[in-house]
Formats: C-alpha cells, structure tokens, sequence
C-alpha cells in the first residue's frame, strides 16, 4: 500500500497563509483599535431572523435547523415558525429593556412574507444585514458562481425595496461560503461580511473585487453552538457569555478594543424558559461600565475608520 | 506492532497494583505535562482515500477558521496564562507551522517549552503510506524542528491520529524515545519495538480540550471541574507510584474568552498543591528510561511468570 507521491508535495508550504484571502495577524501584537466614547468591549448582537421552506433543498447542502421528517415536517416548519411570530419578539422587548441597537440578519423571504416584522425592526433603530434569501438559499462550492451572484443580488434587492435602504452586511447561511463568496460580496457593494470565525476583531479580506471587511461572529458563543449543539442549559449560555466578558474586559485594559459578539436565533433562545436568563444576561453586560452594545454595521464602521483598507 | 494478529503485542500485561514504584524527582507525585497542539490545518488539502478532511466542501469556513483562530488568537492568550502558572508547554507541533506562521513556533521555544512532531499538516493523515513515505515525514519532522528551534524531537503523536503498522517501530529507529498514541496507562511503559527504547507516554483523549468540549459536551466551568478531579485523584494515587497526568489543549478552544478564564483557576490549582512535578513530556521520559524503564520491564516478565 502507498499513496499517490503527490500526497507528499507541499506546494503551499510557505510564508503566511496557505491562501491568498487574508494574512496571518496576531490579535496581540497589531495596532490596537478603540471603538467610540471609551467604550472597551463592544458588543454586537447579530439575530438571524430565518424562513425555512416547508420543502427544503439539500443543494449545496440543507441549512441547520431545516426539516427533518418525512414531507410533511410540521414539527420542524411549525417550530421555526415560532421563533419567527413568537420569540423574535421576546428579542426585541429584551433590547428594548436594555436599549440596545442590534444587527438583524434577515433572509429576504421574511420581508416578501412578513413586512410588518421589518418595519417593526426598522422602527426600533435596529440594522438589518442580509441573509441570503430563504433557508434553502445556501453557498458552498459547487454551486454555480452566476447563480451564487444572482442570489446575493436577490437578497439585497428585496431588503432594499422593504427597508429603503441597502444592507451594508451579510451573513451566509451556516457561515458557509464558496471561493467566490468574498469577490461577490465586495463586488455586489456589501461593507462586511459576518462569516469568518478566525479572529476576535473586524480585518480586512482581500477578493479580486476589492477589500471586504469581515466582522467575527463568533459561531462558539453562539445560542445554537451551546444549547443546540452542545445541549447546555440557557444558565450556563449566561454564565458563559458573563466570563467571556469578564476576561474581555480585563484583556481591553492591556491590548485595546475587544468584541463580544452574540449571534441568537429566536426559536432557540426566545423561548419562554430559556429568554429570561437572556434578559438577565443583557442586565448584566448593560450594567458593565465601558461595555456596549453595538451593531456589526456600527463596528464596521468604526473600524473602517481606523484600519486602512488594503 | 505484530501486524494482522488480534493482539497487536505493543506491549506488556500490568495491573494497576502491586507495581514496582515509580518515583519522580522531588518526591512528587504526579508528573503534570500541558500539551498544547500548536497545528496548522490547509485550507484545500489533497484527498487521503482513507480519511477525509473537511466535513465540507472546500473552503469549509467554519472548520478552518475555528482552527486558523489558534495562531491568530488563541496560542497568543493560553501561552500567557500557562507562563504565568509556571506551565511549560509540550507542543505537539504540525512541523510545516515552522514554515507558515513561525511567530508561534519561536514564541514557544522562548518560553523554554519542548516539540515533539505531529505530522507536517494536520490535514495530512498517515493511512495508506509505504514504508519510504513514512520515513520521508519523520525525517522531515526532525530536519524541520531542528532548523526551526534547534531541539531534536523525542516524541510523536500521529498527525490527526493517523497511524501505519510500522510507525512505532519506526519513529524508535530514529532515535524518538516516547509515543503519545497509546492510551493503556496513566504510567509510562515500556513499547514493545524492533529497536531501541520506546515507551508510551500517558496523553489523555478523555480530559483532551477536543473530547470535553465536543464530544462530551462540557461547559468551560464543567471541564475546568474535570481537569481538578483528574488531578486531585492522580496526584492521591502518586503517592504509592508516581503516575502521570497531561492536559492536552488546543488553543483555539481552550484559548476562547468563554473558557480561559475557568482554565487558569485548574492551573492556580495545580501549581498551589504541591504534590505535582511540573515538567514536560521529554524530561519525564528520560527520568523514566534512566531510572524506571529496567524495573518495569522486570515487573511485566514478573506478572506474565505469575499468569502462567
């Protein structure tokens, strides 16, 4: 038995990275940045606001969370349904209790089908950054790269025509992205991207199209990451979420700005035993001095300002 | 290993009592090793048709990036923690990090931790490979540590635990002294191979970052709670025989700002006991081989008499 010889050949062993999309950087030792007013540990929360067809697509794959029985999946159609009319907003009084401004990642079917959500997001000061077009709408590679263009500029066009104004934001669904991914969101005008989870603050990518910023969403603190997948009480999310912020804040003296991001999804979190543990945890980061929440779109903003775009 | 047969004969039959002790210097009892995994993981690597890599296509941006976090990140603020401990690091080290990012492989060596090779990539598995393809990545993993950090490797751990039948006869050849692929024992132990000295070196998947996190699902408090338990029930036991406890890490988990925090109190809470040797893999070997090695391999011919 042996393997093909060139199983042994390291043609991209070198210097940095083993792609052109980025360089190696280290959090520690780069220009520190510093968001506004002082603030030390940023904290955006991204809401993915999600429609599931009752008929899901597995090409290039099937979104977490999709249907899972034999047509028809009421349970699952019905359940996602929930977090949509019901817990989204359980969300949205729990930043309004707190006055936090918050990202929406929404796909585009929500505002065909549901434009009175939207508006009730807009209203209440909230960003809303694109999020493919349905659950079915996932990228990886494989998928034809017009058709990946034309689903970007599907999703934008509809968010632009409910909201009046274009989504600066995206965020693939499952993060997942193709090689195209980058290029086309730079090409389609997008400011930031939410997909890759490799660093703790915003950097910039670089695509044939121009630079793209990607804001870390980190997927670890994540509802569905630690209740869903790691089947963790919402107390110990809390709890989680709490000492993370204990270190960032203590880290932020030494190094400069630090980002705690939170990414919710409302038929996890918005549940009725496990939202108050969320509205403690708001309390809690709220009452935190030189801690704020701020949108993605808002810490993209303020970091474009201070790191020059390659 | 004897290949093909049920038993693949590695090593000797010992039950836990009734061992010829083992003593460890300082009349410590429990021998604790911290094991970073400093890794490098390709974005696109080739197909092993016996492993895949990426649970997605290619470029799986979750499952790279988590990773790609270590060198970015997580390396940086575990390696802080365990210095201010008094915790050496034993990398298990993906030798082409040397070649990619080698602020972290120097950053290591400064803070006078050992390397022992993990493979080029961890996306670069050992099944299927013929005897020469195998002598080719031990090779390279001496020739690159050596030129990187000017240590000579004494362990192994496989890439991605990939092994061959061959590798533990092998890496003894070229002169490694320790395996950290067998985990029969929480005592190093004599490995039976066809020459020189190996022994096994106790690493642990059960209390490893990976297997809390991902495959128990542990919160970060919770396997904090594991890693105190593991300790305080080794260090009890090293006192009748000197045993051995390695937490093995990966920075892009243990090294994310939900964890670390609850991670730095087991080591407050290891260095304030007392009864551990803090050392790495390399010297607990050779406190072994130089004064224990004999006296187990004696012990093993005495319990197999006994079965008889």
């Amino acid at each position: 038995m042996s393997l093909d010889p060139s199983y042994l050949v390291y043609e991209r062993r070198r210097r940095g990275m083993d792609h052109d999309l980025y360089p190696w950087s280290n959090l520690f030792t780069r220009k520190p940045l510093a968001w506004d007013g002082g603030v030390t540990v940023a904290v955006p929360i991204v809401v993915s606001l999600e429609w599931f067809p009752i008929l899901p697509t597995d090409t290039p794959f099937r979104a977490a969370g999709h249907m899972q029985t034999a047509y028809p999946d009421y349970r699952h159609y019905t359940a996602r349904e929930y977090g949509t009319r019901v817990g989204f907003y359980r969300l949205l009084d729990a930043f309004a209790a707190v006055d936090a401004r918050v990202t929406v990642a929404v796909n585009a079917a929500i505002a065909e089908r549901y434009p009175s959500i939207v508006r009730d997001i807009v209203a209440a000061g909230h960003e809303i950054a694109a999020h493919s077009t349905d659950m079915n709408g996932t990228i990886a590679t494989g998928i034809d790269e017009s058709d990946e263009r034309d689903l970007i500029a599907r999703a934008l066009d509809t968010l632009e025509a409910a909201t009046g104004s274009r989504p600066r934001g995206w965020l693939s669904i499952a993060r997942s992205q193709s090689w195209s991914t980058p290029g086309l969101l730079a090409d389609a005008g997008l400011g930031y991207m939410l997909d890759w989870v490799n660093d703790e603050l915003p950097y910039w990518m670089t695509t044939s199209a121009g630079p793209v910023l990607n804001v870390p969403l980190n997927h670890e603190l994540s509802d569905r990451q630690i209740v869903t997948v790691q089947q963790q009480s919402a107390d110990s999310y809390r709890q989680q979420v709490e000492d993370a912020c204990t270190w960032l804040v203590d880290e932020a003296t030494r190094f400069g700005a630090r980002m705690l991001p939170l990414h919710l999804t409302p038929y996890i979190m918005g549940l009725p035993y496990r939202i108050g543990a969320l509205e403690d945890l708001l309390r809690t980061l709220r009452e935190k001095p030189k801690v704020t929440f701020l949108t993605a779109g808002e810490i993209a903003r303020q970091t474009a300002a201070q790191l020059p775009r390659p | 290993m004897r290949e093909g047969e049920a038993d693949p004969g590695l090593y000797d039959f010992r039950p836990y009592r009734n061992r010829t002790p083992i003593r460890w210097p300082g009349g410590k009892s429990v021998a604790v090793w911290v094991s970073p995994n400093l890794e490098f993981y390709e974005i696109d690597p080739p197909a092993n048709p016996h492993r895949k890599s990426w649970a997605k296509p290619h470029p799986d941006v979750v499952g790279y990036g988590h990773r790609d976090h270590a060198n970015r990140v997580g390396h940086w603020r575990m390696a802080d923690v365990m210095t201010r401990h008094g915790f050496p690091g034993s990398v298990s080290l993906s030798v082409a990090l040397c070649q990619h990012v080698p602020e972290v492989v120097e950053d290591a060596n400064v803070r006078g931790w050992e390397f022992f090779s993990h493979g080029i990539y961890n996306t670069r598995y050992s099944y299927g490979m013929d005897e020469a393809q195998e002598r080719a990545i031990i090779e390279d993993s001496i020739r690159t540590v050596r030129e990187a950090t000017g240590q000579t490797i004494r362990g192994w751990l496989a890439p991605a635990l990939t092994h061959t039948p061959r590798t533990l006869d092998l890496i003894a050849e070229y002169g490694l002294t320790y395996t950290c692929d067998l985990y029969h024992d929480d005592q190093p132990a004599p490995v039976h191979v066809k020459s020189n000295r190996l022994i096994s070196m106790p690493y642990s998947l059960e209390v490893n970052d990976h297997y809390g996190f991902f495959v128990y699902n542990m919160s970060p408090r919770d396997y904090a709670d594991a890693l105190i338990r593991q300790y305080d029930r080794l260090a009890a036991e090293g006192e009748t025989s000197g045993t051995v406890m390695c937490i093995p890490l990966h920075s892009y988990l243990i090294g994310q700002p939900h964890r670390i925090g609850a991670f730095e109190e087991v080591l407050r809470h290891i260095a304030a006991d007392g009864r551990a040797w803090i050392t790495r893999s390399g010297d607990i070997a050779d406190h072994f081989l130089r004064h224990d090695y004999d006296a187990v391999a004696a012990d093993a011919a005495r319990v197999a008499e006994n079965a008889r």
